[in-house]
């Protein structure tokens, strides 16, 4: 059923494509003789060294080197694949290389691309680059940005080719997703609301792109503004980014400021740690982020309406089998009770707590089934540089086993959770670790 | 007599076995302490770094803290493959690596009990005959001549080998043979397993896994010795 709707969603957005084509594609800017390479940077030295410094800071915002580099290559030189539904996308070189990354750019090529995702050359951006969020980001932060890039070491190497399947690979298919999923427009302030929260706002929707993984993806890798925030499955990850606007999932409603910023920024929290995924986004952008954005960044997503749809789920879905639940004290007593505390209570802010974690009581149990599995150390950062880790335990306990534990800290010390099959940790099991 | 015997191995056995176990679970005295920041570690390595039941986890206690911080170095960069530990350390500081290589170096528990083999004598002799005196026709150096007498390694680069179990050496061993596991420029490892056959491999890791750790199971100092062949790994 799934695959004619599929293709006839593909027929019409290629129809769509080829009619707004020729209106939307652009070509490449007209050479502007002038130029405005770094418009902003002052007269003197001092200034442009502090252009370029911010610049730095708001690229570690947006987090542009985690994509642009590979593991073990050079920062910014690209290459690293991001892996979709759709086939691997490679990310481009944007060292300032004259052939081979963005050395012969202008101010205005930088700004047309982060603010519209079209590329120098004209060609149009796969969403892979959150430009439907970076569109948000200001002219000025944008060419501090263009600035500081301009000033890294430039590194000779040629982007490689995406490996996208048909019909992915034909990008006048974006003109249909951009039409259906991006709006263009720097960020404008609501008045209603204090500077704070409004810097707050500019950066979690802007740079900090956090909608990408907050926002439930869909078939063709759209994200539905009505839905921000409220998670979703990380495509090709395999972890659950969870919802940011539910008190069940990782709304942050009834948070403390301090600890929301203390898990953005620090990694750890008096209520959860990071780990997997945001892991990444605190060890490359978030531990970098100053108190004052940090703390502006924690008082927008604490007031992010509250979508409490889904109620908790019934008495009935609930119920665990007597003999799961002993097996289940059992395994958490002899392997878990010594870090996170016989009553669930954790050694805070370095063992999470687990009675009262909304992300272990989420509907999704993904997150917890692969901790249990895998265990994960949360980002080592400046202001936690000696995380404490938490083992795997896929090779010691059984199928039935973690499930037993998972189904036990979900419903344990009045947590609100459902119970877990083995058949879905079998599932997870199957994965790597990443 | 021999009966009573019997039930006394049998009994100390089963003890030696349920520590082994309980070697794996988490336990610590102090929050703010490098024995409870490494729990992330013990299910796989035991409590001490003394590797656990399973024999493809090796022991890491008392191996040189520069060979161990290469490793995790390694695994967090990707370069040294093997995904649970690629997953574990990926967002780990330098600095912080360093310490918990420090710490693990610094650890000096007891050995596991040898397992038993199965290898012939032929091949215990040709593993022998490798690790200490190595083969001239292959132009292959002795193990022992930068892995130490006792097999435990050399400051600050050389792992020590003893108390490593079979399973693992031979996984290294191969796949340094395949170019899949590699070390520092100029890898010398690289030179040396790729002249080991198959059955070299196997050779060597049951003479080892066969020899007893000696009295004083630390290092030896760096460079007292001209090593055969040159290491990236040693400079």
């Amino acid at each position: 059923m799934r695959r004619p709707v599929l293709a006839l969603v593909v027929v019409v957005l290629v129809a769509v494509g080829a009619f707004v084509w020729t209106a939307m594609h652009p070509g490449p800017l007209p050479a502007s003789p002038t130029g405005t390479p770094t418009r902003a940077v002052a007269q003197s030295a001092n200034a442009a060294t502090r252009f370029i410094e911010r610049g730095e800071y708001l690229a570690r915002m947006g987090d542009c080197v985690a994509c642009h580099s590979e593991p073990t290559g050079k920062p910014f030189a690209g290459g690293r694949a991001m892996a979709t539904p759709f086939g691997n996308i490679y990310t481009s070189n944007i060292t300032p290389d004259d052939e081979t990354g963005i050395g012969r750019w202008t101010a205005d090529d930088f700004y047309r691309m982060m603010h519209t995702g079209i590329s120098r050359d004209g060609t149009l951006l796969y969403p892979a680059m959150p430009f439907a969020q970076y569109t948000k980001v200001t002219r000025e932060d944008c060419d501090a940005i263009f600035a500081y890039l301009q000033s890294l070491l430039p590194v000779r190497q040629k982007n490689r080719p995406h490996e996208l399947k048909f019909p992915f690979n034909k990008r006048e298919l974006l003109v249909g997703w951009r039409t259906l999923y991006f709006t263009e427009g720097e960020y404008k302030p609501d008045p209603s609301q204090n500077a704070q929260w409004n810097r707050g706002a500019y950066l979690v929707e802007g740079l900090g792109h956090c909608t990408m993984c907050h926002t439930a993806v869909n078939l063709l890798g759209g994200t539905k503004e009505s839905k921000e925030f409220e998670g979703g499955m990380i495509p090709n990850q395999n972890w659950y980014a969870p919802s940011l606007t539910s008190n069940r999932e990782a709304g942050l409603g009834d948070w403390s400021l301090q600890d929301i910023g203390s898990l953005l920024q620090v990694g750890i929290s008096h209520r959860a740690t990071v780990y997997g995924p945001m892991a990444e986004v605190v060890y490359n952008s978030l531990q970098y982020m100053n108190d004052e954005d940090t703390a502006a960044m924690a008082v927008y997503l604490k007031a992010l309406p509250k979508r409490d749809a889904d109620p908790l789920p019934p008495g009935s879905a609930r119920l665990v089998q007597p003999g799961v639940m002993e097996t289940g004290q059992r395994v958490y007593l002899k392997q878990c009770a010594a870090c996170h505390h016989s009553e669930g209570k954790g050694y805070p802010p370095h063992y999470p707590p687990l009675a009262g974690n909304q992300s272990i009581t989420m509907a999704s149990p993904v997150n917890s089934i692969r901790m249990v599995l895998n265990g994960g150390y949360p980002p080592g950062t400046k202001k936690n540089p000696r995380p404490h880790g938490m083992p795997p335990f896929s090779h010691l306990l059984k199928d039935d086993e973690v499930a037993a534990v998972v189904t036990y800290i979900r419903v344990a010390w009045n947590n609100t959770g459902t119970p877990v099959a083995p058949a879905q940790v079998n599932e997870l099991r199957k994965l790597l670790p990443e | 007599m021999p009966r009573r015997l019997l039930l006394c191995a049998a009994l100390a056995l089963a003890i030696a076995s349920s520590r082994a176990e309980d070697e794996a679970v988490p336990r610590f005295k102090q929050v703010d302490s490098m024995e409870a920041r490494v729990q992330g570690c013990v299910t796989c390595h035991g409590h001490e770094g003394q590797g656990t039941k399973s024999g493809y986890f090796p022991r890491i206690a008392g191996k040189p803290a520069g060979y161990l911080y290469n490793q995790l170095v390694a695994f967090r960069d990707g370069t040294r493959k093997y995904a649970p530990m690629n997953y574990l350390v990926a967002y780990l500081p330098d600095k912080y690596l360093k310490e918990m290589a420090e710490h693990y170096a610094k650890l000096r528990p007891a050995f596991a009990p040898k397992e038993p083999t199965t290898a012939s004598e032929a091949t215990i002799a040709r593993g022998k005959a490798l690790v200490t005196a190595g083969d001239a026709s292959k132009q292959l150096p002795a193990c022992v001549a930068c892995h130490g007498n006792g097999l435990t390694g050399m400051e600050p680069g050389v792992p020590g080998l003893v108390g490593l179990r079979p399973a693992y050496i031979v996984a290294q061993l191969t796949r340094w043979r395949v170019g899949e596991r590699v070390a520092a420029d100029p890898d010398c490892m690289k030179r040396i397993a790729t002249r080991l056959s198959e059955g070299d491999v196997t050779a060597v890791a049951a003479y080892m896994s066969l020899q007893d750790p000696p009295k004083d199971p630390s290092p030896e100092s760096a460079n007292l010795v001209r090593m055969p062949f040159a290491c990236g790994s040693q400079r």
